[in-house]
């Protein structure tokens, strides 16, 4: 590991580290009872006690969000395509879409259950709900970003509005987009909880629910890690996959635009 | 094939007649341009001087075929023209390099979309770029050059695919004063050594007369052909024109051109 990677990670890895440090001194220097909060040692032995149990959770949660996650990317690319391509959809669909971002989506979620049952699907469709929006609004947003010049440079080459969009626009928008689909992560995740709490005979979101019933503290709170841990990771998936796509200099424009 | 080349060299020459051009915008007709006519002698360097809003941008899109005239006619090489023109090259302010792409793959973009012999190209590409002093920088993307650079790039791009007409929309104006005096003198000698015919849109006087054979001075808005000037010092021009009192006094010319047109 470089000299600059380390200054980057050591600070927030030590803060980190401070935090659990001296959360496990308060809990035991106030005697703070484990129903009320439970120390860092006593959710890492809940973690360990109920291993298999958690990764099975995790497994059907990571499973949903990623369900909703990808049908987000699917239903939003295209229809982004769509918006910033013609300027009647634009005006039709575009504030209707944004007119729809008002209504909280969690909402949805007991209506989803009615529609659609206990299974798989409600919490796909919830997670997809949420997840698709970040993907249309920044890819439509780094379409538009191209600047009128190049488009006229390409034109009086004789390029096709075609050739223009996948030679210029799409590579322009590119970092937007993936700006998008790491909100996107995030936020599918949410949702896949989200329906899990209203109805579920499994996932993360599920076992919290039960562990709460029980009075399992130290299990709600190991919930909540490997919760922290599958954020993590379909977030970090995504910078892989960018990594893997987007040309050096094009990554260097998302972190000097969109990250600041 | 030799023919060829040296027609091409050349350049075409181009002749606008009585060309006018109006916009609508929010119900309104605005007139950008009214009842402009003007010649560019196929070969020769045309500085299109005016100030800002005059149109001078809406005349160079109508010499490239992006935009059509309302009244008038556009002609090159005696032809009237007709939809787009593809044989021309773009300069615009900014330099609109794809930022993901290297120096020399920039410049070899126009090759790239008219299909032509890229092996030709890319041999083309690399003359300009080292001609402009680019020629450490081939690999380099443009987010790691400077303005004045990566300016000179763009230039380079316009010419690769040897295009009759050199269109420049105020090319050095987010330049520092001294990257543009180098600049001008940079591209005052690329043209003398390959004549191709230019148009050069500035609101810059000095900048206008210092390279151009023939400078048109515009009013502002509606835009028309307000005065000409044949420059005849000898080209390619020397630095030291700009101290010559003939140089002078046509400077001293168009700026009081501008004040009796309420410009300045």
């Amino acid at each position: 590991m470089n000299r600059g990677a380390l200054y980057k990670i050591l600070p927030p890895l030590i803060a980190f580290m401070g935090l659990l440090v001296l959360w496990q001194l308060c809990v035991q220097g106030f005697a703070i009872p484990e129903y009320v909060l439970p120390s860092p040692g006593r959710i890492a032995v809940s973690i360990a006690d109920n291993w298999l149990s958690l990764l099975r959770h995790t497994g059907v949660t990571f499973v949903e969000s990623m369900l909703g996650f990808g049908l987000g990317i699917v239903v939003g690319l295209p229809l982004a395509i769509l918006i910033a391509g013609s300027a009647a959809l634009e005006r039709v669909i575009y504030p209707l879409l944004v007119a729809s971002q008002s209504v909280p989506k969690v909402a949805l979620a007991p209506i989803f259950v009615v529609w659609f049952g206990f299974g798989l699907m409600p919490k796909v469709l919830i997670a997809f709900s949420i997840a698709f929006f970040p993907v249309v609004v920044n890819t439509v947003a780094g379409l538009q970003r191209t600047p009128g010049d190049m488009v006229r440079m390409m034109r009086s080459l004789g390029s096709s509005s075609l050739e223009i969009f996948w030679r210029v626009r799409i590579p322009m928008a590119s970092p937007y987009i993936f700006a998008g689909i790491k909100i996107s992560s995030a936020f599918a995740v949410v949702g896949a909880i989200v329906g899990e709490f209203i109805a579920a005979t499994s996932g993360l979101g599920y076992l919290q629910l039960i562990a709460n019933n029980n009075l399992q503290i130290p299990l709600l709170f190991a919930c909540l890690v490997m919760l922290s841990l599958l954020g993590a990771v379909i977030y970090y998936l995504v910078v892989l996959v960018e990594h893997l796509v987007l040309p050096a200099p094009l990554r260097a424009i998302a972190e000097k635009e969109i990250h600041q | 094939m030799s023919q060829d080349m040296e027609t091409k060299k050349r350049g075409a020459s181009v002749a606008i007649r009585g060309v006018g051009m109006d916009f609508t915008r929010r119900g309104e007709t605005i007139t950008a341009l009214d009842d402009v006519t003007l010649d560019i002698p196929a070969g020769t360097f045309c500085s299109i001087l005016g100030p800002s809003g005059c149109g001078k941008s809406t005349l160079m899109s109508l010499v490239s075929g992006l935009d059509t005239p309302t009244r008038g006619e556009v002609r090159l090489d005696g032809k009237t023209l007709q939809g787009a023109f593809h044989d021309v090259g773009i300069v615009f302010q900014s330099d609109v390099l794809l930022p993901w792409v290297t120096v020399l793959d920039n410049v070899l973009l126009p090759a790239k979309v008219k299909k032509q012999d890229i092996g030709k190209a890319r041999e083309r590409g690399r003359k300009l770029l080292e001609n402009v002093g680019l020629g450490g920088f081939l690999d380099h993307y443009p987010g790691e050059l400077s303005g004045g650079m990566r300016q000179r790039a763009s230039i380079c791009r316009a010419l690769v695919a040897e295009p009759s007409v050199l269109l420049m929309d105020e090319p050095f104006g987010a330049l520092d004063a001294l990257t543009r005096e180098k600049m001008q003198r940079d591209l005052n000698r690329i043209w003398a050594e390959d004549a191709k015919t230019v148009m050069f849109i500035t609101h810059d006087i000095e900048e206008a007369v210092t390279m151009a054979d023939q400078v048109i001075v515009m009013s502002p808005r509606p835009g028309k052909v307000l005065t000409r000037y044949e420059i005849d010092f000898p080209q390619p021009r020397r630095p030291e024109i700009r101290r010559d009192p003939r140089f002078q006094d046509i400077v001293d010319d168009i700026r009081h051109v501008f004040q009796t047109a309420g410009v300045l």
